[in-house]
């Protein structure tokens, strides 16, 4: 099945080449980092953690919107996701392998990694994540291919795959949850110590990740025959549409809470991310932009993504729906982990640029998944093409 | 037996098993530390201390610093000295294991409101507070920063991954991590760590590092480095909290002390006399 994926148009070779240049570039940075240390990116002491672990943390989420595909289909046999459940499946892969890379560029010791098996620590939510990560990276492996290949040999699939696709559905929720636990059990973190942060988590991927997919179904309908139907697209609105309001009530909790209480901790960082925050003489704003920009798309994106399937509107509904992945990115994969450190336990504000060689490494594992992604869907694409025809 | 039925009693063992496992389950995801706290928590507020074995600890009476100028930063030189702590020179790649903050960033949980004005200016020594219930040791995901049996928290060098979730995870940014070679030297070739003392082992970059108390020092029968330093002014009172006899115990027992955010239920062995 996987020499699908050395055939193809001159267009699939531009792209492959152009993520692997990206890659390559990629590479060349992550080898300057390796040689220096992380010194080499723009966290410092007081921000500890940039944009590896907020790209991490906003990728497990991509990775658990392939539950909105799979729980419909499976559980309650909603049989118009028949053709878009294996992209779900296979997206999931591209971003916890994503994922995984994050982590490993964050670390001062990679060398070190497998520290985390050799001293299992239970009471450590990271080495929980390690387990749920790599578990789910298995288990969609695992069902996404045998599925795709009973396909391609035109049977029914095994039924001994069916318990593995049952336990696939609390397994994309546990992702989330797990990885939510990584900030909202640490004491000194205000902005992080909250419980609705694993449901907010959960609320966002479940429209961020079917939003991308969708825009991908978008781009597949028009450079290749592969037609997610109307019916899953429209269906898919109501998913996506409803999740991103979810988010924005949990958001509208968190600001009832500051604000309302008026405990300065609670308010600190929503100051920071979204009006500023005074600190001395000096006000610190540099991500107010972006989250105001995010809030904005976000409800902008909700009040189009409907108006997209009452127009029946295709052109519409990518709009819609990047700008409904984008909000979520900034969200999640700036604000929140960034927001956390500012100010410090101690009170200090350290605002946090990412340095040339990081995004470049950013930029690289990026790429690398969208190869993956493109790899897998073309094997998907070419099987499920070549059945129908 | 028809399906329904069968299936009902699945779910029903599958509970049942949920059930026995649950507890013990969630006992080692606490390591017990829930049942500590608890104890503690009875005995009413700051002060209370684990209820056997030994616990170090340390007085740090501020008003002595500002009597004796200069001492504060004798105490952050020693300590940096010995342990091989390098000077990178700038803020964002900063390594301190005991280092002098102000009152308002030391204690921002506090009332800074209608303060007396010498708490402006008064030097506060600051370092990890070797917590009896650290977050930073729930964090560790390969048990590379532990709690020991005495209550110091150390760090093994040679484990950490260089994470960093145990410097989110602390709440009195006491931890430094390694963004680049500490072996290493700057653009003038001077190296970070100025003498290096081959006592005690420098590190490597990417590793996370903190205060030790001392504990390579007390193996051999003497006192942290800054106590050493601060001990003809008694401005540092170190010792065995859980000894009724310990000078530190009486200390304890007869003056006014407040420890650094005690609300989050970290249980600090710092206490400072302000």
């Amino acid at each position: 099945m996987i020499e699908k994926a050395f055939k193809g148009s001159t267009g699939y070779w531009v792209w492959m080449l152009f993520l692997l240049s990206i890659m390559g570039v990629g590479g060349l940075c992550y080898v300057q980092q390796f040689n220096y240390g992380l010194g080499i990116t723009g966290m410092s002491r007081d921000v500890t953690w940039g944009v590896y672990i907020s790209q991490f943390t906003f990728l497990v989420g991509v990775a658990a919107g392939g539950l909105m595909l799979v729980l419909p289909y499976y559980i309650h046999n909603y049989k118009a996701f028949g053709r878009i459940v294996i992209l779900g499946e296979f997206m999931a892969i591209a971003a916890i392998a994503m994922c995984l890379m994050f982590i490993i560029a964050d670390l001062g010791q990679p060398m070190r990694a497998m520290n985390v098996l050799l001293h299992p620590t239970p009471n450590s939510m990271l080495f929980w994540d390690m387990i749920v990560l790599n578990g789910y990276l298995f288990l969609n492996i695992l069902c996404g291919w045998v599925v795709l290949q009973s396909e391609y040999k035109g049977v029914k699939y095994p039924k001994w795959i069916k318990p593995f696709i049952y336990l696939s559905i609390p397994w994309a929720i546990s992702i989330h949850t797990v990885t939510a636990f990584l900030y909202c059990g640490l004491p000194g973190r205000h902005f992080w110590l909250t419980a609705i942060l694993a449901p907010r988590f959960l609320a966002s991927a479940f429209a961020a990740g079917p939003a991308l997919l969708m825009v991908i179904a978008m781009i597949l309908k028009k450079t290749t025959k592969f037609d997610v139907g109307r019916e899953a697209q429209d269906k898919l609105v109501t998913i996506i549409g409803y999740a991103a309001m979810l988010n924005f009530f949990f958001l509208g909790c968190e600001f009832f809470v500051a604000y309302y209480s008026q405990i300065p901790g609670h308010m600190h960082t929503l100051d920071y991310l979204f009006w500023g925050l005074g600190h001395g003489d000096q006000v610190y704003n540099n991500l107010v932009p972006f989250m105001r920009a995010s809030v904005i798309m976000g409800l902008a994106g909700i009040a189009l993504i409907f108006v997209s399937r009452a127009k029946q509107s295709d052109g519409l509904l990518v709009i819609s729906c990047l700008l409904i992945f984008i909000a979520f990115w900034i969200d999640k994969g700036l604000g929140l982990v960034l927001g956390g450190f500012v100010p410090s336990p101690l009170e200090y504000v350290t605002e946090y640029v990412p340095s040339v060689q990081e995004l470049g490494i950013t930029a690289a594992i990026w790429a690398t998944g969208f190869f993956i992604l493109s790899i897998l869907y073309k094997v998907a694409i070419s099987v499920k093409l070549e059945k129908e025809a | 037996m028809d399906s329904k039925r069968r299936d009902f009693l699945k779910i029903a063992g599958l509970t049942a098993i949920a059930g026995i496992a649950a507890p013990s389950a969630f006992n080692t995801l606490l390591k017990g530390e829930a049942i500590a706290s608890a104890g503690q928590a009875a005995a009413g507020g700051h002060g209370a201390a684990a209820p056997t074995g030994k616990r170090y600890g340390m007085v740090i009476d501020v008003k002595k610093f500002t009597e004796n100028p200069g001492l504060a930063e004798q105490c952050v030189s020693a300590c940096h000295t010995i342990h091989n702590v390098p000077d990178f020179g700038n803020r964002k790649d900063e390594v301190k294991w005991i280092w002098i903050e102000s009152y308002e960033h030391t204690f921002p949980t506090e009332s800074q409101y209608k303060r007396p004005d010498a708490l402006k200016d008064m030097p506060i020594l600051t370092l990890c507070n070797h917590c009896d219930n650290p977050p930073c040791v729930r964090a560790c995901p390969t048990k590379a920063t532990y709690k020991k049996k005495d209550g110091i928290v150390g760090m093994d060098y040679h484990r950490c991954i260089g994470c960093r979730f145990c410097m989110a995870a602390c709440p009195y940014g006491a931890r430094s991590f390694n963004w680049r070679d500490p072996r290493g030297k700057d653009a003038n070739g001077q190296p970070f760590i100025k003498a290096e003392n081959p006592k005690y082992p420098t590190r490597m970059r990417g590793v996370v590092e903190k205060c030790n108390f001392c504990t390579e020092r007390l193996a051999i029968g003497q006192i942290p480095a800054c106590v050493e330093v601060a001990a003809q002014t008694k401005a540092l009172v170190f010792g065995d909290m859980n000894d009724p006899n310990s000078e530190i115990s009486q200390v304890l027992k007869t003056s006014f002390t407040i420890q650094r955010n005690p609300a989050i239920g970290t249980h600090p062995s710092l206490f400072y006399i302000i």
